[in-house]
């Protein structure tokens, strides 16, 4: 981590690294990505319009992107041009990027948590909600899950058992998995390294078959969808990025594997593992937090 | 790190002269890494974004400067002020602080560049298109957005013209750039400090970025999550802001002014940091009370997390909620008073001259000063019933905004403009502008005090015949204030082309390690640091 110890040595070999044109590629790569987004969901209805492909378009070069930026770094690093200042630098990015996806959740947590303390009691005449309740929706009833909205859209709540349950056991494991990958790399166990790097993402993979299993389910079988009033919309959009960030994570660790295989990382100089090991515990976090709030309680 | 010292030496060599040469034309603009480029294309972006924004307002004003509706239709109205706002806040004034920081505080840790320089170019080039974005919205069929800078659901929603979608996705890369350009702005700052700057020996303008930083990521990812439950409000059927379906159009209001009463300090707390700088420079004293600046800006970076709901008083909160947020409200007056003494206590008994910058940073505080009056008396519930959503809110966050941020953002410019250009500005033509701005300016926004609290109601295209006088005024003034920016641009063309040679430190008062380099200050500055003690 951060090393107290810096010398001046180290200071004199801050890497500035040269131009690039990999930024201006992924700003292009946005801007596609917006307008394509853009629309496409403005034309939602009628499905005109090419948003679609301009977004596919976006998506393909961000990749590309990624890969040219990423390999670039990674190069510079097996080159040994970072000194330890720029490990501790790569570090605290991470770190602060992790805290604001943190807050991303939190925006929609919060939405679910003032959903279920404040509107829907107070459409159910809660507070000094009375007059309110009884003018517009008298044949409301709060309760949680809202499975009746006020204007009757019905649908059935989703219970704890089953899938969730699997799906909490399968994301904690391999939580514990890629602790003991990162153990293995520590100790310079290649073998070991290899086999729990791969278990974590076999159990990630599950992890997404089983969700995407459970969506179906609910789509067909329940008539949850993400339109069922504010239970499904925190429902769906919570569940969803998260599984969205499952995937990207699963992702890293896919290319962390195989970065090993090509001998890269050593046992004190293997940032990018530690970065996509840090965002699997974040995701697990979220995961042990949703749980609760969207299915237990 | 297994390589051995003496390989990670030849690479630098090797990397040397590999980055020493910059590119020309265009694509050193494209590409670079280097944080003074960087910085001054946010700086020239964020001008021309002012001067977007502020052709929006020129149309308001035009509106406005008779009862009745003369010029534009009332919805086009709508998307002036909203555009105005979102181009104002995300486009004007954000950008060129952050542009202040790429290139100030690395010169000011003695640090060699920012922490992730590819980071930093990419932070900076995805800004233009989005504005790019949010312009053309306003030529798509239906218009542009027309609900607000604040976009307040059900405007957003159930009432909204056909583009918000790409409002949506140009603020979600607004939000974007913010959050990697403030984590920029941390780590450079926690990582490369020259040996023996210690925390509490950083020049107190790093200080302010530093906490504005934590709160742009605090707070930018909450606005992401906002606008994403609007889009899909819109467009695919949710209700989290729509009383049919269990969900509130007030939890919108809750969830914006979250991430919205922070984002104000981050438009101030960076303009703190400017005139803790310059006040102590052209006084030739200290800085009064460094570290109780230091904890006054911590603690009101603190407090702006709990103060949300002042900008909601009307919309029926229980009782017990109006008392909280009306008392921590109030309370955010102690550390912006303790800030405003010390300012002032700098400036006792010193050695003043008065330099275009100082000139701006002493209308700040004074100006300033009038705008945290105004918020103090928003901040009373009961009285904010009859203020709230009159011009009398427009006065005040214009006094905060224009005098002050603005007037910070100038003042830095003229401060610095002999360390980035190598040439002075005129003196003369500066204070020109000064003057005319200052005078402008207070035409233009205090009448509209009055406005208010005889309830002129805010957002509207026209008003009723006995507000008509303060209006001519307001847009005369407006007009000038206008045209008075203009002037700024020639005295920055004329400094870059054809200023006299400045020193390496022109101001004597002044301190700091940007003036221990030469002016212009080198590509490169600091690749071996600086010992500091
Ligand atoms: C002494 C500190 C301050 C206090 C007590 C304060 C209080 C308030 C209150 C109560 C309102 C809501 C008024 C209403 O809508 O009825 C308000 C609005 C506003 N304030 Fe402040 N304020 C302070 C400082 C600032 C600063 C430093 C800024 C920005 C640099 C700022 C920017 C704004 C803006 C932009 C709005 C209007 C938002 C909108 O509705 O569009 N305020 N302020
Ligand atoms: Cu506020």
């Amino acid at each position: 981590m951060t090393s107290k110890s810096t010398t001046t040595n180290e200071y004199e070999n801050y890497y500035v690294p040269a131009q690039s044109h990999w930024p201006i590629v992924g700003a292009i790569a946005l801007f596609l990505i917006a307008v394509g987004a853009g629309n496409y969901v403005a034309n939602i209805d009628t499905d005109e319009g090419i948003g679609g492909w301009v977004l596919i378009a976006g998506i393909v070069m961000i990749i590309w992107m990624v890969v040219g930026w990423f390999g670039n770094v990674i190069d510079e690093s097996m080159e040994g041009r970072y000194s330890k200042q720029m490990d501790a630098s790569f570090r605290q990015g991470m770190s602060w990027f992790i805290f604001s996806e943190v807050m991303f959740f939190a925006a929609f947590f919060g939405a679910l948590l003032y959903a279920r303390v404040f509107s829907v009691p107070w459409l159910g005449g809660d507070g000094n909600n009375l007059e309110t309740f009884q003018v517009l929706w008298p044949e409301f009833q709060a309760a949680w899950p809202l499975t009746k909205t006020p204007d009757g859209t019905t649908t059935e709540a989703m219970g704890w058992g089953g899938l969730p349950l699997y799906n909490t056991i399968i994301l904690l494991a391999s939580s514990v998995t890629a602790h003991f990958a990162h153990v293995a790399l520590e100790q310079n166990n290649r073998g070991a390294l290899k086999a729990w790097l791969g278990l974590t993402i076999l159990l990630g993979l599950g992890f997404l078959v089983l969700q995407v299993e459970e969506y179906i389910h609910a789509y067909s079988a329940m008539g949850l969808t993400l339109a069922s009033g504010i239970y499904g919309n925190t429902f769906y959009m919570l569940t969803g990025f998260h599984g969205m960030h499952v995937t990207l994570g699963t992702i890293m660790l896919i290319v962390m594997f195989f970065r090993v295989l090509k001998g890269h990382f050593s046992p004190d100089n293997h940032f990018a593992f530690q970065a996509a090991s840090w965002y699997w515990h974040f995701v697990d976090v979220v995961w042990v937090l949703l749980f609760f709030f969207v299915y237990v309680l | 790190m297994t390589t051995a010292t003496d390989t990670i030496a030849d690479v630098h060599d090797h990397g040397d002269d590999h980055h020493d040469h910059k590119m020309t034309g265009i694509k050193r603009w494209i590409l670079t890494t280097n944080h003074k480029d960087i910085g001054t294309l946010y700086l020239w972006f964020s001008f021309i974004m002012l001067l977007t924004g502020g052709a929006m307002a020129m149309v308001i004003r035009a509106e406005l400067f008779q009862p009745g509706l003369q010029i534009v239709e009332p919805d086009f109205f709508n998307q002036m002020t909203t555009v105005h706002g979102l181009i104002m806040v995300f486009g004007a004034i954000m950008p060129a602080f952050t542009g202040l920081a790429n290139w100030m505080l690395p010169m000011m840790i003695g640090a060699p560049d920012m922490a992730l320089p590819r980071l930093n170019n990419w932070s900076f080039w995805i800004l233009p298109f989005a504005f790019g974005i949010l312009l053309s919205s306003l030529f798509m069929e239906g218009g542009g957005p027309n609900f607000g800078w604040t976009f307040y659901a059900p405007l957003s929603t159930t009432y909204s013209n056909g583009s918000t979608a790409f409002f949506v996705f140009a603020v979600h890369i607004m939000g974007i750039s913010s959050i990697m350009g403030a984590i920029n702005i941390v780590v450079t700052i926690m990582n490369l400090r020259a040996p023996g700057m210690t925390y509490m020996k950083m020049p107190l303008f790093v200080w302010t970025f530093f906490i504005t930083a934590y709160l742009l990521i605090a707070v930018m990812p909450v606005l992401a999550g906002t606008v994403t439950m609007v889009l899909t409000d819109t467009y695919f059927g949710t209700s989290f802001f729509d009383a049919a379906g269990g969900g509130d159009p007030v939890m919108f209001q809750h969830i914006f002014w979250f991430f919205g009463h922070p984002e104000v300090y981050i438009m101030i707390l960076p303009a703190f940091g400017i005139v803790s700088t310059t006040i102590p420079a052209f006084t030739r004293k200290k800085l009064f009370g460094y570290s109780s600046m230091v904890y006054a800006t911590s603690s009101i970076a603190f407090l702006s997390f709990i103060v949300w709901a002042h900008h909601m008083f009307t919309t029926g909160m229980p009782l017990a909620g109006e008392l909280f947020f009306m008392y921590c409200t109030m309370l955010i007056a102690v550390p912006t008073g303790v800030k405003v003494f010390n300012w002032v206590a700098t400036m006792w008994q010193g050695s003043m001259t008065f330099e275009t910058p100082m000139l701006f940073s002493i209308a700040f505080v004074i100006l300033f000063t009038i705008g945290g009056f105004s918020g103090l008396m928003l901040a009373m519930t009961p009285v904010d019933f009859q203020y709230h959503d009159t011009y009398f809110v427009v006065a005040h966050f214009h006094y905060v905004l224009v005098t002050g941020s603005l007037f910070s953002i100038y003042a830095a410019a003229y401060y610095w403009l002999p360390k980035w250009t190598g040439n002075m500005y005129s003196e003369k033509l500066g204070k020109f502008h000064f003057w005319c701005s200052l005078i402008s300016v207070n035409i233009l926004f205090f009448p509209m005090h009055f406005l208010g609290l005889a309830g002129m109601p805010r957002r509207i295209p026209d008003y009723a015949l006995q507000f008509a006088d303060f209006n001519k005024w307001v847009s005369i003034g407006g007009f000038l204030f206008g045209l008075s920016q203009l002037i700024f641009l020639y005295v920055v063309i004329k400094c870059i082309k054809s200023g006299e040679k400045a020193p390496a430190k022109p101001w004597d008062g002044a301190e700091g390690l940007e003036w221990t380099v030469p002016s212009p200050a080198p590509y490169h500055t600091f690749s071996t640091p600086p010992k500091v003690d």
